[in-house]
């Protein structure tokens, strides 16, 4: 089992100039949203580019800053499509507010 | 497949190896950020759909200076992300000193980061009255959601701080492996990873120019 457990924690990452892209993508991204907060558009626009942004964030975050880009395949395919599965299925709930505040607006 | 041949070279799923090729701190690690972000997924839709279906939602962040120094804390846990990373990466090449002054930083960061969110729980309390249950604009489910979310999120900044402190301190004394030190960075890059939606979230969509 030794050999296993050594080549369990054997592992390759990114170089520092790769964190370091990363980094200030994720800063220039940030600075965007900031941007369109100072621009004040309409509410769904604003939350519709935000969460493309940030899905692009967290995605640059997970795939570099938490090495998953450099994991096996089957680690990926093993967390993540239920993640995204049950965050979809809670979204359900999201056409109903704008039912409820046309009726309040009403 | 003859038989002979299915016993010769066996499947990584039968047992006894590491199927994922990582080490079960690390799969352990990975299931729970898994779970902690279910949790802040559903805070998170109730938020939002709270703030959708409310037409009089109070925007209390004024562009200068609440939404630039949400920006500044925003900047301090991107920046705690690449410092963890370099921690990582130091002790993957062994260098043992390096990865506590790495780790040190990201505390700094991370620190920072407390203060600051501190700062502007308070000024929303002593200035603009909003508490757990109530506020001036008559909408009491923005301060409701508000401190649920930061706070939860505050909450695990303080104990990524303390877990780190323990790592550094481990790590310093020749102690831990580099995967302690790499689990303990999934965590924090968790951490990181949450804000990138509370700020646009929370922040953003209540800024007022």
């Amino acid at each position: 089992m030794s050999n296993h457990s050594d080549a369990a924690v054997e592992h390759v990452g990114g170089t520092t100039q790769a964190f370091l892209a990363v980094w200030v993508g994720l800063l220039a991204l940030t600075g965007v949203e900031v941007f369109l907060a100072y621009e004040q558009l309409p509410t769904l626009i604003m939350l519709t580019a935000l969460m493309g942004l940030s899905v692009i964030k967290a995605a640059l975050i997970i795939a570099y800053f938490m090495h998953l880009k450099f994991e096996k395949f089957s680690l990926f395919i093993t967390l993540f499509p239920m993640l995204v599965l049950c965050i979809l299925l809670m979204m359900i709930f999201m056409p109903d507010s704008i039912r409820a505040m046309i009726m309040r607006v009403q | 497949m003859s038989d002979a041949e299915a016993v010769a070279v066996p499947s990584v799923w039968h047992g006894g190896t590491h199927p994922y090729a990582i080490g079960s701190k690390k799969l352990g690690m990975w299931l729970f950020i898994i779970s902690d972000a279910l949790t802040f997924s559903a805070l998170l839709m109730a938020y939002t759909y709270v703030r959708l279906s409310t037409p009089n939602w109070p925007k209390p962040f004024i562009f200068v200076p609440s939404i630039i120094f949400s920006s500044v804390m925003t900047f301090f846990l991107l920046s705690s992300s690449l410092t963890m990373v370099m921690a990582v990466h130091s002790m993957n090449h062994g260098n043992r000193s390096a990865t506590v002054k790495w780790i040190l930083a990201t505390m700094a960061f991370g620190l920072g980061f407390v203060g600051l969110h501190l700062t502007e729980w308070l000024k929303l309390i002593y200035n603009e009255h909003v508490t757990i249950f109530s506020n001036e604009w008559g909408v009491p489910l923005f301060g409701g959601t508000f401190f649920a979310l930061t706070g939860l999120h505050m909450t695990h900044v303080v104990i990524g701080v303390i877990y780190l402190g323990i790592i550094a301190f481990a790590v310093g004394r020749g102690k831990f492996k580099y995967e302690d030190v790499e689990v303990s960075g999934l965590y924090w890059h968790f951490v990181d990873l949450v804000w990138m939606f509370i700020f646009p979230l929370v922040y953003l969509l209540s800024a007022r120019v």
